[in-house]
């Protein structure tokens, strides 16, 4: 276990030694995008009753700045030894891959924690937030945020070049995210949006996430929970047996 | 007795090209072995089968009697690599990626050994400098300091000395050696062929995927140099009847003839003196492994073993 708690070790320490841009600046960027919704739509958007747009903006942002960091984490720290080359120090280390999968993904749920907690600490200054269910909001931030470790190790595998990463990111990990009921209830979309809408795996984090604040959302918690887990089953069986076939790591 | 090393036909290749065909190669505990090769001969992609960031088409290798595949993780507790790149984590210091690596291999409080290597690689001064500010030559140390945390029994140096100055050169074979006094068996592969002579025991050449020699470094020479030979200058500008069958060439005046040993030198200086030639300028050529290597690169058509 040693060398799955030093490698967890030196992943938290990553991106902890450059805080600023790891967990500052996503915070400050996300309350940008609050600051920048709530002037302009406050007063012409209500989505659930009794509910100002802004309280119900918020718990959306915390999950997309959750899922962006988790992604970021692992993909970044994969893509940056690999390319830097320091890979070879675990890959010549006795560590399981399952050691190095584990690791990988908590360092990414321990930074989406981070930047998220701050995103919501700061909007308790100066809004009044619910948080009825907290267990529920913060069993999807770990869910989600371990999907995206998990997203973000194998686009950090598979990905040869930055180039390809941002490629990833800005193609998959950032529609999904826009299009996944962040900024809207999908009730309030047109038939066909609805049920593209129920395809997308972010919308069962986001709306799961929301229900831990408010006790409602789109459908229920459960069926969101149940696919959720099932994703980050599968993405996790994925990812392990890409590192276990050493695909793009040994050549 | 049981190998360092044991690698038996291992083949692989690379989007059709074959980078290493049917090696075998067994590695005893306690050698001084050397690789050598000209550039994509194959040195490196063996040493990456056997450190497990590579791996083979078929065959089989082990450390230690460890599989490198099925007990991959007794087998990289057996070995220490220092890979040929500098390459390095920049987000730590030295000390930080030293104790960093130990704890990869499950070692939990190593500071007293980290100190020591710290101190033997003459990296004191930069313990607690972040790796990025490191010269290339400090990087390099570091990355041999890395390789040695968890003291391993078989140590292997992909082109350790590549781009270091002479003294830091001096400095990390005096450090290797020592290692090799100890009982690490020592791996290297280096251009430059002085140092795997004066310090391998055995040597392999690698051409093209394959072994085309393998033999103790002396023997390797003796075998492959072709032989000593003395260089002589006679005035006036002829060489004896007697020395005929020795001469293997003449350049501007210059003789080289060959000697198989040393009381050769008074047979060609006695038949000089008996026909009344002098000589004017004498030299003695040893052979090294540069020979051995050039000649074998050269010839390498036959199998040479």
């Amino acid at each position: 276990m040693t060398g799955f708690f030093t490698l967890l070790h030196k992943e938290l320490l990553r991106f902890w030694k450059v805080g600023f841009q790891t967990i500052i600046a996503p915070m400050v960027s996300t309350l940008l995008y609050l600051l920048v919704f709530f002037h302009v739509l406050e007063t012409r958007v209500e989505v659930y009753p009794e509910i100002a747009y802004v309280v119900f903006l918020i718990p959306g942002l915390i999950m997309m700045s959750v899922i962006q960091n988790a992604f970021a984490n692992s993909s970044s720290s994969m893509i940056q030894s690999k390319i830097s080359g320091n890979i070879v120090f675990v890959l010549l280390s006795p560590i399981t891959y399952r050691a190095i999968f584990f690791a990988y993904i908590l360092a990414s749920i321990v930074r989406g924690l981070l930047v998220g907690l701050g995103v919501y600490l700061v909007t308790l200054i100066f809004f009044d937030i619910p948080l009825l269910l907290p267990l529920w909001a913060l069993l999807f931030v770990i869910l989600g945020s371990a999907i995206l470790g998990a997203l973000g190790l194998i686009a950090g595998i598979l990905a040869d070049k930055f180039d390809q990463l941002a490629a990833f990111q800005n193609f998959i990990i950032l529609p999904l995210t826009f299009l996944s009921g962040v900024f809207y209830t999908i009730h309030s979309l047109p038939a066909g949006w609805q049920y593209l809408s129920h395809l997308n795996p972010f919308f069962y984090m986001i709306d799961g996430f929301r229900y831990g604040f408010f006790g409602i959302s789109d459908i229920s918690p459960h069926i969101s929970l149940l696919i959720v887990s099932m994703c980050l089953i599968a993405i996790s069986a994925l990812t392990i047996n890409l590192l276990r076939s050493g695909y793009k790591l040994r050549q | 007795m049981l190998s360092a090393i044991e690698i038996k036909r291992v083949c692989k290749d690379f989007g059709g090209v074959r980078a290493l065909i049917d090696i075998d190669l067994e590695i005893l505990p306690g050698e001084f072995f050397a690789l050598l090769g000209p550039n994509g001969a194959g040195k490196t992609t063996l040493i990456n089968i056997i450190a497990g960031l590579s791996l083979a088409d078929s065959g089989s290798v082990n450390v230690m009697g460890h599989n490198v595949i099925t007990q991959y993780q007794q087998a990289r507790r057996n070995l220490g690599v220092v890979p040929q790149e500098l390459v390095y984590d920049p987000f730590f210091s030295v000390r930080e990626v030293l104790l960093i690596q130990s704890g990869y291999y499950g070692i939990k409080h190593n500071n007293r050994w980290v100190d020591e290597i710290i101190e033997r690689l003459d990296l004191t001064g930069k313990a607690h400098a972040n790796m990025r500010s490191l010269s290339g030559g400090m990087k390099r140390r570091v990355l041999v300091a890395q390789a040695l945390v968890h003291k391993p029994p078989v140590i292997i140096l992909d082109e350790p000395t590549a781009g270091v100055d002479v003294e830091l050169r001096q400095t990390l074979w005096d450090f290797i050696k020592q290692l090799n006094q100890d009982g690490h068996t020592i791996v290297l592969t280096t251009h430059y062929l002085e140092e795997a002579e004066t310090l391998c025991n055995r040597v392999a050449m690698l051409k093209d995927g394959r072994i085309i020699a393998l033999d103790s470094t002396q023997s390797l020479i003796g075998k492959l140099a072709a032989g000593n030979s003395v260089r002589i200058r006679p005035l006036p500008d002829r060489l004896p009847l007697a020395l005929q069958p020795l001469k293997k060439s003449c350049t501007n005046g210059l003789y080289e003839l060959r000697i198989d040993n040393y009381a050769h030198i008074e047979f060609i200086l006695s038949a000089l003196r008996s026909e009344n030639i002098h000589i004017q300028e004498m030299y003695l050529q040893q052979p090294d492994l540069e020979d051995a290597f050039v000649s074998l690169i050269r010839n390498s058509g036959k199998k040479l073993q």
